[in-house]
Order: C-alpha cells, then structure tokens, then sequence
C-alpha cells in the first residue's frame, strides 16, 4: 500500500476556488453535454419537429430511470441493486443528451426560469415542465410493483427501444446518431438482463411463475401505445432525422416472442389502455402516476429556481 | 500424551502467525489464524460491509429528488459503488468461513453492528454533500491505515474502497461548494446541514481511547494501526481548513489551534448520545433495519428462484457430463 492514499484528503484544497472541474470524478466532467458535438440541424429538418421528437425520446428514459432507480437499495439481492442503478444510469445519461438536444434544436420548450437562474436548459425542462409538457410513453409511468412486474417491463421497454435505438443510429442527424450509437450498445445489455431474468423466473418456481403471468397482465395493456405514431414521429421518420416507431413492432414482436416461448409464456389476453380524450403520453396525456412522480423528482430543483448544484 | 503435543503444535502456530504479523506480512485464508483473532475479523469486516448497505439508505432517500441530472448521476453511482463495496466485503468475510446470507440474517436479527452515523436521518440535499465530504472523510481516516491490514483479503478489498470512497469525498465536497456560491438559502442549507453532522461525524472514530474495549488486541495483531483518539484528531486537523475554504463553521466553541501542541483542541462529542445511538435510540435505527429487512424479506421469492433455475440448469446438463469423462467428477 503507498502512502499515497494517506493523503486523499490533501487534493480537496487545491483547487477548490478554481472552476475548472477536471480534477472531480465520475460525473462532473460534461458541463455542456453537447460539447463537441456538430450541434448545427441538417438541411430539410424542421428544428421545431426535431426538438418536440428528441422530448419524446429523452422523456422516455428520464421517467423510466426515475423508476428504475427507485430500486436502489431495494433490489431482491446486491446483484440486482447494481445492475438496476447501471441500466437507470444509462437511460439517465441518454436523458441528458436527448434534453439538451431538443433545447437546442428548439429553445421555445425550455421552461422561462427568473433571470440570472444559472439553470441549464435540460436541467430546466427536466424539472421545471409541467406534466402536460412531457411526451414520454405512459409505459414508463407505473410503479415498479414486484421485481417480476419489473423484469416484464424492462424486457419490453428495452426491446422496444434497442428496435428504436438501432434504426435512430443512421439519422441525419449527427447528434441523434451518436446518442443512438452509443445507446445501442447500453440498451443491449438491458434486454439481455431482463431477458435471462424473464426465463428465470418463468422457469425456476411455482411461485416466481405465478409473479410472471400477475406481472405481463399488469405490462401488457400499455404495449400497443409503444407502436402508436405520433405526428411528429411520422414527420422526424420522412426527414431522414427520427424512426416511426410503427415500423418497429414486427421485429419487437418477433423478439420478445423469442422470449416468450422458451419461456412457455403466452402474451396475456387483456384490453390495451385507451386514450385520454383521442391522446396519449406522447400528446401529454398521462396516467395518474405521472403527476406523482414528477412532484418527487422535481420538488428541490422548484424549490430554489435560482439554485446552482 | 496427544493433547500435549497438540498443545506444542499450536504454540509454534501461534508463533508462526505472530512472526508473520510481526514482519507486517499478510495473512492470507488458508494460513492457520488463533480463533479469536479469525471471530474479531468476521466482527469488523461484517460490521463494515453492514454499513455500505445500510449507507446506501440514507442518500438513497435523495436519489429521486436530485435537483440536477449531473447531481442524480453522481449520486445514483456513489449508492451504486456502496453496493459494491458491501459486495467485496462480504465477500472478503466468506474467506473467513461465515456466508452473506448468514451475515445479512445477523444484521436484521441486530446482532451484528453497522456504522451508528447512519442511523441520522439526511434532512436536505445538502446533506449529500456534507456525508460525502464528513462521512466519508471520517471513514478514509478510518480506512486508509486498514489497506495495511494483517489479513490479506480485508486489506485488499481496502485498497479498491479507499480510492472509490476518496472520489466521493471529493465529489461531497464540490457539491458543498457549488452550493455554497450559490443563493442565500443554499449557503443556509449547508451550514445547516454542517451543524447537524460535526458532531456523529467525530464519533465515528469510536469512544475515547480509554474506553475502547478493543483497540489493544486489535492494534497488537495488525488489524488496527491507529487508535480512536489519535485519528479524530487527524481528521479534525485536516478538516478544519476545509472549512473555512468553504466557508462555513464547525458547531464547536472550544474548536481553536493549540500552537503547542501543533493541532487542533475541540470539544468532545456527546458521548451519552453515542451510546444510546449504539443502543438503538437513534433517529433511524428501526427504520434503517426495517427497510433492509423488507428488502431481504421482498426478495427471498426472486433468490429461491434463481436457485430453482440455475439447480435446473445443472440438472438438465448432467446426462451429458456423464459422456464426458472428466466433467461433473465431482458431484
């Protein structure tokens, strides 16, 4: 052991009035998410379209990690515990690029915040938007129940979005593509795991099997609006820029079926959820989880409008 | 006559083993160890995988009200690294002969300890903060001299912790100074929150040396290099001018520099309150086992079945290892 570590302490002094964060760890290293990046929107695409698209998708991973890390320290064994806090740091991180994104493609959905509010823009439509202002999926939304409710929810969320993330990496859009790029390696881990639990607990006891089928009822009704096309997803999907997710469901179907059958588990016969006058999550049509959820997520940001963190 | 010689042969054991820690040599799991000196292992490495877990509760309550995606990211990952802290801990216990399961059925039952400093609720997102920077600082004083440790898996494990858990403590630290130049109340949140865990932070160094029933066995066989008393002062030292670079004061009127003595003279803990905290009397004790149990509890369903599946598994492959000469030899 050297003694280097005997002074851990020491560095904490050094830099302390300096802005450059460089010296911190994990995390503070991306001030500006987007730094780097060619930012600039590619010719033919409606940048208001593409930032209304770029919600849909950073709102997605940003409810579903809240979800997802609600399981820390909750989780069925340590195992679990840090794969589930991995898979909610991933989407975290998708969340951040997509937000930041969609402000800069169009600055009007970033929420006015008092003048001087050292708030950055994905910070702000993260936690100063209104419920009606999010555009994610109701899929997302629920509770995360038991851990096979869990399990059945993450196998579909991230098959779904492993499918979208795929087609998403050759959009016009440089920005989009690199996020998908490197989302696909990460959502692909996220099937695999939710995958091999799936046939886990189908197969291991009379009990987990029983938690399955209670679990694919209570997932399966918000399915159908995963495939649902939005008019901005039709728009992003002839502009080169997004995906109509439409056009995922055969080869999500033929996925999961996959999983399915080696499980010896049948898609559930259950009603899908309807809308909510002709509108879903995407129009900002949402379950009354939502409003919950966000209260929690948001409360210390709304708290000091001018806060730095 | 056997009994005699039996005797003879532990004593050269006995002497083998002190030479070894006498050289400061590791100890590793298959040398011979006297048994008391194996059962005060188990008792402190427990007692500190216990407390990663039980640690991850109390930021673990922030998580979700992060109030920056930066912020949620950090913290979300410092709970995670707990987690795995707790994981090679207990996994440097099971060297010793004693399972996780067992471990953890000890810590619901409350008869293994975990650090009392998680039994203080966090109140604010500032408290994130100031756990990073005064918790872990007081545990690095604590572990750093442990990565030199007799026993050689407890040491190892040490090292990795040490230079995650002085990530945190830096990452603690910047949160409080961010904070700091920011509004008003913010400032007031951090002072706040300084105010509340100076103190549990000095008495996670233990009881006065004086009182520390352990210290003398433990620093003779190399598990402890430093006693209580010695490290609260190190830490104080070094804390102090973290302060005032921050910007904010420590809850102590005998707190001054003794020119003399080259360090810091400050004010003793509560010591009452320690023991009731040890006790069982603190803000969070229930509650902290409590969501542990439930935890455990919620997912003996999910454990049973992944041991079904993977005995199943096994099961279903037999036949074949019996065509193959060599493989499931074993069983």
């Amino acid at each position: 052991m050297t003694d280097g570590h005997d002074s851990a302490y020491d560095g904490l002094l050094e830099h302390h009035t300096v802005t450059d964060d460089s010296q911190w760890a994990f995390g503070t290293d991306f001030e500006d998410p987007l730094a780097g990046v060619d930012t600039t929107i590619p010719d033919g695409v409606d940048a208001r379209t593409l930032g209304a698209y770029c919600l849909m998708l950073g709102d997605d991973a940003l409810v579903y990690s809240h979800r997802l890390s609600q399981w820390t320290s909750n989780a069925p064994d340590l195992e679990e515990d840090i794969a589930l806090a991995n898979i909610a740091l991933d989407l975290l991180g998708q969340a951040r690029l997509l937000l930041a994104r969609a402000a800069a493609a169009d600055p009007d959905l970033v929420p006015v915040l008092p003048v001087g509010s050292p708030v950055p823009p994905e910070d702000a439509l993260a936690f100063f938007r209104d419920e009606s202002a999010f555009r994610n999926v109701r899929f997302v939304e629920p509770g995360n129940g038991d851990f096979a409710v869990t399990v059945a929810r993450l196998l579909v969320f991230s098959t779904h979005r492993l499918a979208l993330l795929q087609r998403l990496a050759t959009s016009s859009d440089s920005v989009l593509s690199a996020i998908a790029a490197k989302g696909v390696k990460e959502v692909t881990y996220h099937r695999d795991y939710a995958a091999r639990w799936f046939l886990t607990l189908a197969h291991g006891t009379e009990e987990s099997r029983r938690r399955l089928l209670a679990a694919m009822v209570l997932v399966w009704p918000l399915y159908d609006e995963l495939f649902r096309t939005h008019p901005v997803e039709r728009t992003v999907a002839e502009q080169g820029v997004g995906v109509d997710p439409a056009t995922t469901a055969d080869e999500v179907h033929v996925v999961l079926e996959q999983v399915f059958s080696v499980s010896g588990i049948d898609r559930p016969d259950v009603p899908p959820t309807g809308p909510v006058s002709g509108g879903t999550g995407r129009d900002g049509r949402h379950t009354e989880d939502m409003g919950r959820l966000l209260a929690e997520l948001q409360v210390v940001a709304r708290a000091h409008p001018r806060g730095l963190w | 006559m056997a009994v005699t010689s039996q005797a003879e042969d532990e004593a050269e054991l006995l002497a083998r083993f002190e030479a070894t820690v006498g050289r400061h040599d590791r100890i590793e799991p298959r040398d011979w160890m006297p048994e008391k000196y194996r059962r005060t292992l188990v008792r402190q490495i427990a007692q500190h995988a216990h407390s990663e877990i039980i640690g991850m509760q109390p930021e673990g309550n922030w998580i979700t009200r992060a109030p920056s995606l930066r912020r949620k990211a950090i913290l979300l990952a410092k709970v995670q690294d707990e987690a795995g802290h707790g994981l090679y801990l207990y996994s440097a216990c099971e060297t010793l002969g004693v399972s996780r399961r067992e471990l953890t059925a000890m810590l619901i039952a409350g008869k293994q300890k975990y650090s009392s400093i998680f039994n203080y609720p966090t109140l604010s997102y500032a408290d994130v903060g100031t756990i990073g920077w005064l918790v872990d600082g007081a545990a690095i004083c604590n572990q750093v001299p442990l990565c030199r440790t007799s026993y050689g898996p407890y040491g190892r494990s040490m090292i990795r912790i040490c230079k995650e858990e002085s990530f945190h403590q830096r990452q603690g630290y910047e949160l409080l100074a961010t904070m700091m130049r920011g509004t008003d109340e913010q400032r007031a949140m951090v002072q706040e929150s300084v105010d509340r865990f100076w103190w549990p932070a000095l008495m996670m160094f233990g009881p006065p040396d004086a009182e520390s029933p352990n210290t003398e066995q433990s620093m003779a066989w190399g598990i402890k290099r430093d006693t209580n008393d010695d490290l609260r002062q190190k830490f104080v030292d070094m804390s102090v001018p973290q302060a005032k670079a921050l910007g904010v004061t420590f809850p102590d009127p005998l707190l001054a520099w003794n020119e003399e003595r080259g360090h810091h003279d400050f004010g003793q803990p509560d010591w009452d309150e320690f023991a009731a905290v040890v006790k069982g009397s603190g803000p969070c004790n229930a509650q902290r086992i409590a969501h542990r149990k439930k935890a455990h509890d919620d997912g003996a369903w999910v454990r049973e079945a992944a041991v079904a599946f993977a005995t199943a598994v096994v099961e279903e492959r037999a036949p074949v290892s019996v065509s193959k000469p060599g493989e499931g030899s074993e069983q």
